[in-house]
């Protein structure tokens, strides 16, 4: 059970709590990465918080590409409370995608990452 | 009885039985004291994998309730101990119970786990199954509660050899004590509740299986161990001979279980669920394992189970209806060879690993505290004898029972029972409610509007278990650099008992207002420390943590920099949170002391009666015009009672009652509240009136109706009877027994079908008793059962053999060929095909008997009122299936009898006492506390867009009269979802604002 440091966790008491402005706040901040770690579908304890949360989360992916950031720097997982090895493979699969695309454009102001030419060797 | 009564109930068993009858009782308000006699509570739960039907993750789900059992000011727990006797009389006991020294001061303990590291001596662990090991010092499991170890005398080298003593030179607490002793108390209770749960049937009396010998034979208990990963093989499924990953494996059911030759004619209940459910998780673990469960009858009877066993043979889980005969070694391979005969051919197989479904028993201890106690067993396996109507009680007065020690039983009956037990034995001394509660001190709540921030810091070492990986030093430092921090402090736990009076010190002496602790999680701790606030007279929501265990030294052992980092990182982001925390109020909600019970059949009668017993009023609503229900239909049961003379007197209690107020012919129109405060409306025939009921809980007991067949010529030829029917008409004398010469009864009708795919459960049981009472009254009659699986569960199946030695006759059919029924003037044919003979039998018949469905009653109107869900057969479907079984999501509301799911008149009492059990829990409050974590609108902000009334998962939000969206804080539920879809930002979640989520984004991209 070992993960990458550079994941950190911001507790809310369901993912239907998450905001689009929480998240997008998060990318402007210069983030690399954000992801949304919701209950399973179907068996969400407050019943349908992580649905709303991940139609909200293809919204903001959707906000992401019309601002120039790659929206997959953006994710929604379900898990249960019970799946902690689940937990660290997102974490590092996460973590890895993100070195891959490399420093958020916002943080380096390198511009438009998205749409871009085609990118080569990205890593999943 | 004469004499003073004592408002305690002792509870003996620690098992998820005793843990929840210990839960009830002290929230009902009685003292309890919890006797357990292994080191900790949590019992066979513990060890479980994952649990059917939903595949829980068992720990998962009971770890909470064991905390909470653990912080429960009311429920002493007495583990490592054991009931060695009572005195006295019911009401007024006294119990003497022996404490084993543990060597270990439970008081100073902080359970940090080094003496287990550092302890030389090493044994099988029970916990699992001998699979795996543990030390001479040691906590069953990791998530034991109390996390406090028990030193084996037995193992010990210093106990051995006089030398060693390891542990204590390791403990940083200094909490050994070899000179401990064992210890007797004395305590006064005035009930007690036996749950004592069971041991597995010990194997190796099946000796043609080769348990004890082959390795590779294995118990259905250790194959949990084997899946879980926190099991010997870090949930890996290996097979012991060789660590090797099995492909073929084969479980054997009924072992221990059905034997008459082996004294346990009885069915144990819950292996075929299990079997199929580790069947599944083995699946789920390697798609590609060839499973096998070879099975007497698939006895899936319980809610749920049908389709579970369904997917599990849609899932290619192959099922063998075969005994099997005896299992063999392959030397060389070690793999297991097994011989057993199938459609009446013999056949022989090889597997890798072979599990054993070992049936359920109590244990020879169990048997000789009964004896002392004077508590009566059952000839059939040595469970406790109770009353059919009073399933509860033993044959002690004053001692009650619940879970496997009364018969063979799953999770959910069990915790049933657990919470019927602690109704009923409360009842005998409810008088004494609240007599015995430790008062919680608190200041008066200090008002802290207008004060900046004085944030304290207190970082955890948790022994080594940050320490070991976080420079804790240097995170602590850290945190006294940052904004409104005023104290910054390290604790080697700042969990234990000390460290609370320290930090209320702290916090008193520094003037804090927020309080920040960064150590393990909010989920375990965060209620602790909450409670630590309030003691000094500080809101408990001014308080936020740092998980730098879970987040941080557990999961980056490897980067001890790294983790550092991290640890100040989330230190930082949770004092920028503490910094725009605010005390957030609740509001107090006086309780309406009065249930509402819809429905007046058995549940019905016994809930209302219950609830009275308790002390509380009662209104009683039945739609029709006598109260009975289905009972009216029963005549006689199994074990020889009378429900008549039963269901008359307890129609008597229940009308003449002073507390219960009987309202027939009425029908729930309206239903409006919180728990707590209730108010409901009826209509009231003839005269339709309409009236209104004001109470604080309600129990929906609306019940079942047999299902009348479309089948099988039902309704069209006049020998065509359904069981109940049949039933009123020998009760009638309405049938000429001398004229039958041959019944046939067909199971399963309309039940496991494709349209009705769950078993109704009692069918089984109610054939094979209205069989044995058509053989009592006329021996000669020739009486057929045509069934799929025979599912007499539990002691019932001493019924199903006694018919069988009565000459009635079972015939398997499989559902891809059923019975057939043509009518032949006044008689009837029924063709059946026999598929070990493979051909059809023609049965001519004087009477068919169709045992058919239990559908619930109609209940769509009603359960829309009360908002409460149903599950697609339209039973009530209940807020946890496991855990919370007669508890519907909405609080304040409970279910009972066949409205939740079909079930025997013994079953359904003990049920209706666990919804009684439940309620009383609120009803013993005076008020309830609602609010805190809660949406709230801002009036002005809000523009009457109807988002957040779709959003809300309860349907909480209504725009008002004023339009604005109002939610009521005792309904929300503080999800947030409300807060994130409102477009206009009037709405906030209280406690997580999204000022203070943004807070937590700023401090962590920019630092302080």
């Amino acid at each position: 059970m070992d993960y990458p440091p550079n994941v950190k966790l911001i507790r809310v008491p369901c993912s239907g709590r998450v905001d689009s402005v929480h998240l997008i706040k998060a990318f402007e901040e210069g983030m690399d990465g954000v992801y949304v770690a919701g209950c399973l579908e179907g068996e969400c304890h407050f019943l349908t918080g992580n649905l709303r949360a991940k139609k909200r989360v293809e919204y903001v992916k959707g906000v992401l590409t019309t601002l120039g950031i790659n929206p997959e720097r953006l994710r929604m997982y379900n898990l249960s409370a019970a799946m902690g090895s689940r937990f660290v493979e997102i974490a590092r699969e996460m973590t890895e995608m993100i070195r891959s695309l490399g420093p958020s454009p916002v943080k380096t102001g390198a511009g438009r990452e998205f749409p871009q030419e085609q990118e080569e060797g990205e890593e999943q | 009885m004469t004499g003073r009564k004592i408002g305690a109930v002792m509870v003996v068993g620690g098992g998820i039985g005793g843990v929840q009858s210990a839960l009830d009782l002290a929230e009902a308000g009685y003292k309890v004291y919890l006797v357990e006699s292994s080191p900790s509570i949590g019992g066979r739960m513990a060890q479980l994998d994952k649990t059917f039907p939903t595949n829980d993750c068992s720990m998962c789900i009971l770890s909470p309730k064991l905390v909470e059992c653990g912080r429960h000011p009311d429920i002493e727990l007495l583990t490592y101990s054991e009931l060695l006797g009572l005195e006295g009389e019911p009401g007024n006991f006294r119990a003497k119970v022996l404490k084993h020294a543990r060597y270990v001061r439970e008081d100073i303990c902080t359970g940090c786990g080094t003496c287990q590291q550092k302890c030389p001596r090493r044994t099988a662990s029970e916990f699992d199954g001998e699979l795996g090991e543990r030390k001479a010092i040691y906590v069953p499991y990791p998530q034991a509660i109390p996390n406090v170890p028990v030193i084996d005398k037995q193992i010990c080298t210093y106990f051995l050899k006089g030398k060693c003593r390891v542990c204590e030179k390791v403990c940083p607490a200094g909490a050994i004590d070899f000179e401990q002793e064992d210890e007797e108390l004395e305590i006064e209770v005035g009930a007690v509740i036996l749950a004592l749960g069971y041991e597995t049937f010990d194997a190796r009396l099946r000796g043609e299986y080769g348990y004890g010998r082959y390795k590779n034979v294995v118990t259905s208990l250790e194959f949990e161990r084997i899946l879980s990963a926190s099991g010997p093989y870090r949930g890996e499924i290996l097979r012991p001979s060789d660590n090797e990953h099995p492909r073929r494996i084969a479980w054997i059911q009924c072992t221990g279980s059905r034997d008459t030759s082996l004294g346990r004619g009885y069915c144990s209940s819950v292996c075929c669920m299990y079997a199929i459910k580790e069947a599944i998780i083995a699946q789920e673990h390697d798609p590609n394992l060839e499973l096998t469960i070879f099975y007497n009858d698939i006895r899936a009877f319980g809610k749920g189970f049908e389709g579970y066993y369904e997917s599990a043979k849609k899932a290619g889980i192959r099922f063998v209806k075969s005994i099997v005969s005896d299992v063999k070694e392959l030397p060389r391979t070690k793999d297991l060879f097994i011989r057993y005969v199938e459609d009446g051919e013999v056949k022989e197989e090889n597997f890798e690993l072979v599990v054993l479904s070992v049936g359920l028993e109590p244990s020879e201890q169990t048997k000789l505290l009964a004896k002392k106690l004077g508590v009566e067993l059952e000839p059939c396996g040595g469970f406790c004898s109770t009353p059919f109507f009073n399933p509860l009680s033993t044959t002690r007065e004053g001692v009650y029972v619940c879970g496997v020690f009364q018969g063979p039983k799953d999770i959910p009956e069990t915790v049933m029972q657990a919470s019927a037990a602690s109704a009923v034995a409360s009842a005998t001394i409810s008088a004494e409610r609240g007599t015995m509660l430790q008062q919680r001190q608190y200041l008066p709540e200090k008002q802290i509007k207008g004060e900046k921030p004085k944030i304290g810091v207190f970082v955890c070492h948790c022994g080594i278990n940050i320490a070991a990986v976080v420079d804790v030093e240097a995170v602590r430092d850290y945190a006294r650099t940052l904004p409104h921090v005023v104290w910054a402090e390290d604790n080697l736990f700042t969990c234990a008992q000390d460290t609370q009076e320290r930090i209320k010190k702290v916090i008193q002496e520094e003037g804090l207002n927020r309080v920040v602790v960064a150590a393990c999680s909010p989920r375990t701790h965060e209620p602790l420390f909450r409670q630590t606030l309030m003691e000094v007279g500080l809101n408990p929501y001014l308080f936020e943590m740092a998980n730098i265990r879970d987040q941080c030294s557990w999961v980056h052992m490897k980067d001890k920099e790294g983790a550092t980092q991290k640890a100040k990182d989330l230190v930082r982001m949770a004092v920028a949170n503490a910094a725009l925390l605010e005390p957030l109020e609740r509001e107090r909600l006086p309780v309406r002391k009065r249930a509402l019970v819809v429905g007046g059949g058995l549940a019905g009668m016994t809930a209302a009666l219950g609830f009275a017993e308790q002390g509380f009023e009662v209104f009683l609503v039945e739609r029709e015009a006598e109260l009975g229900g289905n009972m009216r239909h029963i005549y006689w049961t199994l074990s020889g009672e009378d429900p008549q003379a039963f269901l008359e007197e307890m129609i008597e209690r229940v009308t003449t009652h002073p507390a219960i107020q009987v309202i027939t012919n009425a029908e729930v129109v309206d239903h409006e509240g919180v728990q707590g405060n209730f108010s409901t409306g009826v209509m009231i025939a003839p005269t339709m009136t309409y009236r209104k009921l004001e109470h604080g809980v309600t129990v929906l007991a609306t019940g079942g109706e047999e299902y009348k067949p479309k089948e099988y010529l039902y309704g069209e030829h006049p020998a065509v009877l359904t069981q109940m029917e049949l039933e009123e008409r020998i009760a009638r004398g309405e049938l000429d027994l001398g004229e039958l010469r041959r019944v046939v009864m067909i199971q399963c009708v309309g039940s496991r079908t494709e349209q009705r795919p769950y078993c109704s459960r009692i069918c089984c049981s109610v054939a094979v008793k209205n069989a044995l009472k058509l053989k009592e009254l006329a021996p000669d009659l020739e009486i057929h059962v045509l069934f799929r699986d025979i599912r007499t569960y539990g002691l019932l199946e001493q019924y199903y053999t006694k018919a069988r030695e009565r000459g009635v006759i079972f015939t398997r059919y499989i559902p891809e060929r059923p019975p057939e029924v043509e009518a032949e003037g006044n008689r009837l044919l029924v063709k059946v095909w026999e598929n070990t003979l493979k051909d059809d039998l023609i049965l001519e018949a004087d009477l068919v008997v169709l045992s058919t469905a239990t559908l619930p009653r109609e209940n769509e109107e009603l359960a829309a009122m009360f908002k409460v869900q149903r599950t697609l057969e339209g039973f009530y479907l209940e807020a946890h299936m496991k855990l919370r079984p007669v508890d519907f999501s909405s609080d304040g509301i409970y279910m009972c009898g066949l409205a939740h799911s079909p079930k025997l008149m013994d079953e359904t009492i003990s049920q209706a006492q666990a919804a009684v059990a439940r309620a009383s829990t609120l009803l013993a409050k005076d008020e309830i506390e609602v609010g805190g974590v809660v949406a709230r609108v801002e009036p002005e902000l809000c523009a009457a867009c109807l988002i957040c009334v779709r959003a809300c998962p309860y349907g909480v939000p209504y725009i008002c009269e004023d339009g604005y969206s109002v939610i009521d804080p005792a309904k929300c539920r503080g999800c947030g979802n409300c807060a994130a879809e409102c477009p206009q930002k009037a709405i906030q979640l209280q406690h997580y604002r999204d000022e203070q989520l943004v807070a937590k984004v700023l401090a962590l991209t920019r630092g302080i």
